[in-house]
């Protein structure tokens, strides 16, 4: 079964003539344990491409299926609650980090254990035991604004896989990040896919990490027009076969 | 994890200093409810402390406290004798300002007969009034010692008593002297008005042609005796006997056409709502501009602390939080923000408000009606904040 599967993805923000079409047929499947990268240049369609995968921006035409969950289909699936999907299907990494500033690394990460259900108790030692395992075990009770850009950049990951999401969606998350922490985090992500079995989507426009991923999908004017598979050129439009 | 908590906590400094500004705001409003339980208690600190059935006045007046009124003192003979009346009180009260310590010193001055009621409530220093003559009872907050010397009118008086304090419905302090002598301080002309006021009697006299010179002298000493009297007083203070009714006293006692007969209940009504009436009303207009204001405060602080936290919103959104998670945080704070508010300005007035020119009352009915007052507020001007925090999109934690 795929992680997600995107079927004839269409976005148009706006309506009669000033409609402006954000993506158009959008077409891929990523399987569990793969690493995407959604390279593109800015207004490309990249951002609007993750936000209707993250279920947050409803796609105007086409089929998202998230861990086999048909979430929408011409317009968001009725009887599908998308809090809860993103709660437990779904893990975020965002450019700037966006921990919350008045909690603690181990809080910021315990926070989407607790929306998720867990007792405090229970997300305190899962949080402790992921910052560990992302080398942050001694940085648990910093605020962020104590924290690197790199650490504040793992917190942030360590939230994205609290709640064991199949899917983990990251905007540019080396974009604040020298070459090195950059590097860093995207070694992680791999590992992480890995790991976790999580199909990991990152947006980005950084060309120093493409090496990292299993398969690039290359958006421009808001459509694929190329993929890139292991080294491998294809067609525009073609869906990529998993690696 | 309750997130109001923490980040209050996080943000201490601004949380606590914003609710210090709030607090004292909140103060102004404890202090002017306390301010208007000082005024009617003030108003009716007298009357509970004589604790009259009738206050009989000069007819046509409100006295002797909201107006002027003026009774012969013999009156209280024919009272006394009406059927139902245990025991009668004549009472003369006086605004008196002197020099003291070479500043304006104002008291009420209460004269009443030391056999009868209405004398000082409680002494709490030294002895009540013994002698006929040049004796005081001062209450504790005119801050005079006991011995002291205090002039009014022609004639010093020896403060040989404390009393516990007790004001005029202006707010003055009160002291006591006998009957006699507040009479002659009241109603005793000065000799250089005598004089001339004998002079003229005379004059008027002896010019009437119908009378002998014995005659014109037995008038003019008799005009004189009369003129000169201060037998006159303000008030008749009556208490009735067991059983006796209010009203048929009352009745009874106005049958004497220049007297009015007012019940304690019709004079703590004409205290309580004839004379504060417009103070009240200015201060209870007061309390509602500063709860308008305060409210107003709570929702531009609770409005830019959630503009402050709008990326923290809307990453809480994306990663799948409840909107009730994101309606308490707001709601929790505007509430935690007005009970520290609350707490501050009640302290504040707690460890000030004996040091206010005026008496204020802090009635615990005022302080929990004023609690809920501020919780409301605070519920209803965090709306303004929730309603900006439901309006943000996930979409918003996208982005550098």
């Amino acid at each position: 079964m795929y992680a997600i599967e995107v079927d004839n993805l269409t976005k148009i923000y706006g309506k009669g003539e000033t409609a402006v079409t954000a993506l158009r047929d959008a077409n891929f499947k990523v399987r569990p344990g793969e690493l995407v990268a959604i390279l593109g240049p800015s207004g490309s369609g990249k951002t609007t491409l993750l936000t209707c995968i993250g279920l947050i921006n409803e796609p105007t035409h086409g089929k998202v299926v998230i861990d086999g969950t048909t979430v929408a289909d011409e317009g968001w699936q009725s009887g599908i609650d998308l809090k809860k999907m993103r709660r437990e299907k779904l893990g975020f990494i965002f450019q700037a980090h966006n921990l919350i500033p008045f909690l603690t690394a181990q809080e910021n990460v315990m926070v989407a254990l607790e929306i998720n259900g867990l007792t405090r108790a229970d997300a305190k030692k899962r949080a402790g035991e992921l910052l560990d395992a992302l080398n942050l075990g001694h940085r648990l009770n910093n605020y962020p604004s104590a924290l690197s850009g790199g650490e504040s950049q793992r917190v942030a990951i360590a939230r994205a896989l609290a709640n064991r999401p199949r899917v983990i969606l990251a905007d540019e998350p080396t974009a604040a990040l020298d070459t090195e922490n950059g590097k860093n985090v995207m070694d992680l992500l791999k590992k992480l896919a890995v790991e976790n079995h999580s199909a990991i989507m990152v947006v980005t426009h950084d060309h120093r990490m493409v090496e990292n991923f299993d398969r690039i999908l290359q958006v421009s004017d808001g459509r694929i027009a190329g993929e890139v598979n292991n080294g491998g050129s294809q067609q525009a439009g073609q869906i990529a076969s998993p690696v | 994890m309750n997130l109001a908590i923490r980040d209050i906590r996080y943000h201490r400094g601004r949380f606590i200093l914003t609710s210090i500004g709030l607090g004292l705001l909140l103060g102004v409003v404890i202090s002017m409810g306390g301010i208007y339980r000082g005024l009617i208690a003030d108003a009716l600190a007298i009357l509970h402390a004589n604790n009259a059935d009738i206050w009989v006045v000069q007819q046509g007046t409100n006295g002797p406290f909201a107006e002027s009124s003026r009774i012969p003192e013999e009156t209280r003979y024919r009272i006394a004798a009406v059927p139902g009346v245990a025991a009668v009180s004549p009472v003369a009260f006086q605004t008196i300002q002197i020099e003291r310590n070479s500043k304006p010193f104002r008291f009420f001055l209460i004269g009443h007969d030391p056999d009868s009621f209405g004398g000082p409530p409680s002494i709490i220093a030294g002895r009540n009034i013994r002698q006929k003559h040049y004796e005081m009872v001062v209450a504790k907050s005119m801050k005079i010692a006991l011995g002291e010397k205090i002039r009014l009118g022609q004639n010093d008086y020896s403060v040989v008593g404390i009393s516990e304090n007790i004001v005029s419905s202006g707010g003055d302090p009160a002291a006591y002297v006998t009957l006699a002598d507040a009479q002659e301080i009241q109603f005793k002309k000065s000799n250089h008005a005598i004089r001339n006021e004998r002079a003229k009697i005379g004059a008027g006299v002896t010019g009437n042609k119908a009378l002998s010179p014995q005659q014109a002298e037995l008038l003019k000493q008799s005009i004189i005796a009369t003129t000169e009297s201060t037998h006159t007083v303000n008030a008749v203070m009556v208490k009735l006997s067991p059983g006796a009714d209010l009203q048929e006293t009352q009745e009874l006692i106005q049958r004497w056409n220049q007297l009015r007969a007012i019940s304690d209940k019709e004079q703590t009504a004409i205290l309580a709502k004839g004379m504060i009436e417009k103070a009240r009303m200015q201060l209870g207009l007061f309390r509602v501009i500063l709860l308008v204001i305060s409210a107003v405060i709570i929702s531009l602080i609770i409005y830019t602390s959630t503009l402050d936290k709008i990326r923290v919103i809307a990453t809480l959104k994306l990663i799948g939080s409840q909107n009730r998670v994101i309606v308490g945080m707001i709601l929790q704070q505007s509430l935690l923000m007005g009970i520290l508010a609350y707490a501050i300005g009640y302290l504040t007035i707690l460890l000030t408000y004996e040091k206010f020119p005026r008496r204020i009352v802090l009635e615990a009915f005022d302080l929990q009606s004023l609690f809920v007052i501020v919780m409301v507020i605070c519920t209803l001007s965090s709306f303004v904040g929730i309603r900006k925090a439901l309006k943000v999109e996930p979409a918003e934690a996208l982005g550098g």
